[in-house]
């Protein structure tokens, strides 16, 4: 009796001090763990999560940057809505139209490009990547005054070499039809990171499939079909949904080629709210335009994040 | 069947060789302007050689705006980001990889959605916090965030890398009574060079090329970027395109040095996230 109590009270302290031990270094896990992040928890605090709800806040009152705050309840949106700030619905019109032109075009002529590199029979695709990703490290600014002189209707290439080969000439980013194409075409030269992270994927499809299809007698319609394309929908959904977000918010073409012009043919939203807010100094209106912008984009991904259930395959059954 | 994979090799070259054309030709073009006279750039049809070649046009541009001093503030900018950017970024990423913490995962998830946050939500109040402190028209604005964990991006890339480290060597650290500092400093990060060397590029890249920010932040003129100069230039001198391209040029040779000399990690890069995104 003794010596069972004995024995099951050491076996306690012994679960006793296995516990403690174990606390001692998951407390220590914790404190080094927190403290490592700290930078990060700071960093979204201050820089992330306490200024959008202090845009939120801003979006209800009529800050201009140096008058007392006064909240105006919806005022800002009402106003924009009701059409009274004539520019929102149009550069709304202008993004959407640049985003559905761009994306799905950029998406297109990378996986081209991405399918051609990874094709046995081609030699250099080293010095052919490198040719494609160039262009996409070219500071934006730069790419700007490239594309505004090459697009000049005068004296630009592009001009010279439709008239050389007898085509007709056009006005490019000097006329309202045209600027937005002309803009997508000079979005589609920065091609080249996508391309890389789809040919990555590609040349990540094990080979075994495809010649799981060559036994089961399939071509190569059948091998890009029920394999490669399968394959690649997770990676055609991540581009899709960060080329979505990254067209919504274009700025620096409008801003340095056209000015948002002609007649606000190019009124990006972006440039639209950056002139709002420190161009006139609209502080409040301009967080209700940023807060649309949020929920425009937080909309646009919910959707597809959805709509990706149907379409998109997932080795692991999900990640 | 010979004579098919060569008429399949003479389309994808064709095709391959055209787009190679549509990537170079902007480049090419925007050079062969930087050394021609004002009178052969506008003749047509275009000619490609320069003559008479002026190399002239390069100490023209350069002295017509301080861009000596532009390309010292970028510099300063850059390493102070690239500084930043690193230390922070590899710590943070140790933590999310190989500590556990309660709240761990949901400030992990709260990180990766702040990727897709559009910067425009945060900008007006961001901009208002940096007027209040007397820091507008400073480099702080440009070179302080990315001390506070260097970019969900580049954490996400590397607690990535770190994963793949195996975990039996912290382990047998932590054995020898190594703190979690020593295991960081001493095992995973001489280990990680090659994901450091991807975000250091990435960094400097993103910097070097940034528009908006020095925009919204910086006024005076001896505190411009070169991007910002650039801008500047083609305000003043907008029609004089061999000179506009001129300072272009000179933009742009940085990035591609460093692109050249690191492309490999760059697409280690974007293979090492691209595919787990």
């Amino acid at each position: 009796m003794i010596l069972k109590h004995t024995k099951k009270g050491a076996t306690v302290e012994k679960l006793k001090h296995k516990i403690k031990t174990g606390s001692s270094i998951h407390k220590r896990e914790t404190y080094f763990g927190v403290l490592f992040a700290l930078p990060v928890i700071l960093g979204l605090i201050i820089f992330t999560i306490g200024p959008m709800i202090a845009s939120l806040v801003l979006s209800f009152t009529n800050y201009r940057g140096t008058n007392a705050i006064e909240f105006i309840g919806f005022h800002n949106y009402i106003r924009l809505f009701n059409g009274e700030d004539v520019f929102f619905y149009k550069s709304l019109k202008v993004t959407f139209y640049y985003v559905i032109l761009s994306v799905p075009l950029s998406l297109l002529s990378a996986f081209l490009v991405a399918l051609l590199l990874n094709q046995d029979v081609i030699k250099g695709k080293a010095l052919f990547r490198t040719i494609y990703y160039l262009p996409s490290i070219i500071p934006a600014v730069a790419t700007s005054m490239i594309w505004m002189w090459l697009f000049n209707p005068d004296l630009g290439l592009i001009n010279a070499a439709l008239s050389f080969l007898r085509l007709p000439t056009s006005n490019w980013i000097y006329a309202e039809k045209t600027v937005i194409p002309s803009l997508v075409i000079m979005s589609l030269w920065s091609v080249g990171s996508t391309m890389v992270i789809f040919l990555a994927g590609l040349q990540s499809v094990p080979r075994s499939l495809y010649e799981a299809v060559v036994v089961d007698g399939g071509n190569v319609l059948h091998k890009f079909w029920y394999v490669t394309v399968p394959m690649m929908t997770p990676i055609i959904f991540f581009n899709l949904i960060m080329g979505c977000i990254g067209a919504f918010q274009a700025f620096t073409a409008a801003f340095i080629i056209t000015e948002g012009g002609p007649n606000n043919a190019s009124l990006f939203y972006n440039y639209y709210l950056y002139r709002e807010a420190f161009q006139f100094g609209q502080m409040g209106h301009a967080s209700a335009i940023a807060w649309i912008l949020f929920v425009i984009l937080v909309s646009i991904t919910a959707v597809f994040f959805k709509w990706q259930k149907s379409w998109v395959y997932y080795e692991s059954g999900g990640q | 069947m010979k004579r098919r994979i060569l008429i399949k090799k003479i389309i994808l070259y064709t095709i391959l060789i055209i787009g190679a054309g549509f990537c170079l030709m902007p480049l090419v073009w925007l050079v062969r302007s930087s050394f021609m006279t004002t009178g052969q750039i506008f003749v047509t049809p275009p000619v490609w050689i320069p003559k008479p070649f002026k190399p002239e046009n390069y100490k023209l541009a350069m002295t017509a705006l301080p861009f000596g001093r532009y390309f010292l503030n970028t510099i300063i900018i850059t390493a102070g980001n690239l500084a930043g950017v690193l230390i922070s970024s590899s710590i943070c990423a140790y933590s999310f990889a190989r500590l556990r913490w309660r709240g761990r995962n949901i400030v992990f998830a709260v990180l990766m959605a702040s990727m897709m946050l559009p910067s425009a939500v945060t900008l007006i109040p961001t901009f208002i916090g940096w007027r209040m402190l007397g820091l507008i028209d400073t480099f702080f604005p440009l070179i302080l965030p990315a001390w506070f964990g260097g970019g969900a991006f580049n954490i996400f890339l590397l607690r990535q890398f770190y994963m793949g480290i195996p975990k039996e060597l912290d382990e047998a650290a932590l054995m020898d009574g190594a703190t979690h500092f020593q295991i960081f400093t001493r095992i995973i990060l001489p280990l990680s060079k090659p994901a450091l060397i991807v975000v250091g590029l990435f960094t400097f890249l993103n910097t070097w090329n940034d528009f908006f920010n020095p925009l919204i932040y910086l006024n005076s003129n001896k505190n411009f970027t070169v991007a910002l100069g650039l801008q500047s230039f083609q305000s003043m001198y907008g029609t004089q395109w061999n000179l506009l391209m001129a300072a272009s040029t000179v933009v742009v040779i940085p990035v591609i040095i460093v692109f050249l000399i690191g492309q490999k990690y760059f697409i280690e890069g974007i293979t090492l996230t691209g595919i787990k995104g």
